[in-house]
């Protein structure tokens, strides 16, 4: 691997020199008509790119359903809406400024604005901050999709009682101010993509980054007014299954497409968040049964969330069998964390942070232990002789919880001084659905009548 | 023995059932109903068209009690169930013959 690439971004590290080999052995008259400096369009790498972009955008309709069937009927269309508008807001914003803020040469901190509203984004594997083969435009569209989703996994933290104009000027500047600065630290050749930390696809950028920002919503909007009181249960069990099951099909995408090709490390990314997850389904539908004695569906499709989380960072590093080892172990911390935050006055009404926080800074440390170069080309872990590993890993972590903790918290206070966070008692007692929306779920048949 | 019939916001249906626990009240029926009395409904925007939804989401609670507690039950619901606003809903009182316990067969002592 050439010197340069020391500073690239780890999802870019592996790729690069796997792909230069490859494209030399599958196209020799192509390697030998071209400089070495001008990386090829790859069309195996561009159609698995263009199927994985679609795969990623799917898991935030899918997180929708997750979310909406925890929450109550009166609330489920706001709910799902708190994902889906991250669709366009987010979408759009990412297009506008947050693609080059992030993934644009800047200095160590923050890309340049050299890439602001696409400028440059052409069809072209070329102008990205690292080499690609596949259209630089679909390079910008899969870096959206993530951008998207974890905007919208904070309002796990917030739903039932957030009014939702100030949730939409939240995480559309939050994707500006702190998601993008996150992903340029990782994987815009900032900081800690110099010190090598790993981040296949997005623990500490996504799910750290998100589950933080999520605690400190869940605090500056406070609990909802029935916290505690009533039984705030899941209103349709079918639908939590259904977006975890999509989620998990999406995040094929996700993780796979994340080694930014149609090779090795896209199927070893692959295998892991196949088999991660379902380390995480078999111990937490255990401790499930040892505490309970029944095994739970919505603690199923949480322990699938929990096993996705946590192999997200590690997907193209590790080994497929030490994924269900990572996969296995990720299920504990976050399974008693939602037990324990379930005792606290923390009114993070969804569990964002035990999934998201807790799982996603499992995931990113036990990508430090697993890590094994004879799989990833790039670094090995503690387990297999690098320790320094772990503790750039511990760096990485503290950096996303410092950083998007503090920001996200300013921000919710700014907003929060210009507009109330929390919906009125009014408005929060009948649903946010007809208050927020003017809308409801379920219709009753009869007593409509149309208005002019 | 009296059938105490309340039609409540559906968000006190929890403080009505606690109020009635007070007074050890030893079951209820509950059902999600839709109404309308003088409070209106909502508009709602379908598609671009707009709607009265005037028969909003109403939880009825029946109790059955002995005549000597009937007055402190339908106080316990009133106090409970209300909130100052329209819409906060109804409290009947009907009579009941008699009632039976159908594990036992054995006729009701309310």
């Amino acid at each position: 691997m050439r010197p340069m690439t020391r500073t690239l971004p780890p999802r870019r590290l592996i790729r690069s020199g796997a792909f230069a080999a490859l494209a030399i052995l599958a196209c020799p008259a192509l390697a030998l008509a071209q400089t070495p400096a001008a990386p090829a369009l790859n069309t195996g790498d561009t159609a698995w790119m263009l199927i994985s972009t679609a795969l990623v955008l799917l898991m935030t309709p899918a997180l929708a359903f997750f979310y909406g069937g925890l929450v109550r009927s009166k609330n489920v269309l706001n709910t799902m809406m708190m994902s889906f508008i991250s669709l366009g807001f987010v979408g759009a914003m990412w297009a506008f400024i947050g693609y080059s803020l992030a993934l644009s040469p800047g200095n160590s901190w923050i890309g340049g604005v050299s890439l602001a509203f696409l400028h440059g984004v052409g069809l072209d594997p070329t102008g990205a901050i690292i080499p690609l083969t596949i259209p630089h435009v679909l390079y910008m569209c899969f870096q959206a999709t993530f951008c998207i989703i974890t905007a919208a996994l904070i309002s796990g933290a917030i739903v039932e009682r957030m009014r939702f104009v100030p949730y939409l000027v939240f995480i559309t500047i939050w994707s500006v101010v702190v998601y993008a600065p996150v992903a340029h630290w990782v994987w815009g050749g900032g900081w800690l993509a110099q010190m090598g930390a790993l981040d296949f696809a997005g623990g500490t950028v996504v799910h750290v980054n998100a589950g933080v920002a999520a605690l400190v919503a869940a605090l500056c909007v406070g609990p909802r007014r029935d916290f505690k009181k009533s039984g705030l249960l899941p209103h349709n069990v079918p639908f939590v299954l259904l977006g975890a099951g999509l989620l998990w099909f999406g995040w094929f995408g996700f993780n796979s497409g994340s080694a930014l090709a149609s090779n090795g490390s896209a199927a070893l990314a692959f295998s892991t968040t196949m088999l991660a997850p379902a380390g995480t389904l078999v111990v937490w539908t255990l401790l499930d049964i040892i505490r309970s004695g029944k095994p739970t569906a919505v603690g199923a499709a949480t322990g699938i969330v929990v096993g996705l989380v946590a192999v997200t960072p590690a997907a193209g590093f590790i080994s497929p069998m030490n994924a269900i080892l990572l996969g296995a172990i990720a299920a504990v911390p976050s399974y008693f964390g939602l037990i324990i935050r379930a005792r606290t006055s923390l009114d993070d009404s969804l569990d964002v942070v035990a999934a998201h926080g807790v799982g996603g800074t499992v995931g990113a440390l036990l990508t430090g232990v697993f890590a094994e170069k004879s799989f990833n080309g790039v670094a090995d872990g503690l387990l297999y002789g690098n320790p320094h590993q772990f503790l750039v890993q511990v760096v990485a972590v503290l950096a996303a919880i410092v950083y998007s903790g503090v920001v996200s918290f300013i921000l919710l206070k700014i907003i929060g001084a210009i507009m109330p966070l929390h919906a009125s008692a009014d408005d929060e007692s009948e649903g946010l659905d007809t208050s927020m929306h003017g809308e409801e779920a379920y219709v009753h048949t009869g007593g409509s009548t149309m208005i002019g | 023995m009296k059938l105490v019939k309340s039609i409540v916001r559906p968000n006190k249906v929890d403080d009505v059932r606690d109020a009635l626990e007070k007074l050890s009240i030893p079951g209820m029926t509950v059902t999600e109903v839709r109404g309308h009395g003088r409070q209106k409904g909502h508009t709602a925007i379908y598609r671009g068209k707009e709607y009265n939804v005037s028969l909003l989401p109403k939880v009825e609670i029946e109790v059955v009690v002995s005549d000597d507690v009937v007055d402190e039950v339908i106080a316990a619901i009133v106090t409970a169930a209300r909130t100052g606003e329209i819409g906060d809903g109804r409290v009947f009182v009907l009579p009941v013959d008699h009632g039976y316990n159908i594990r036992t067969g054995e006729r009701d002592m309310v």
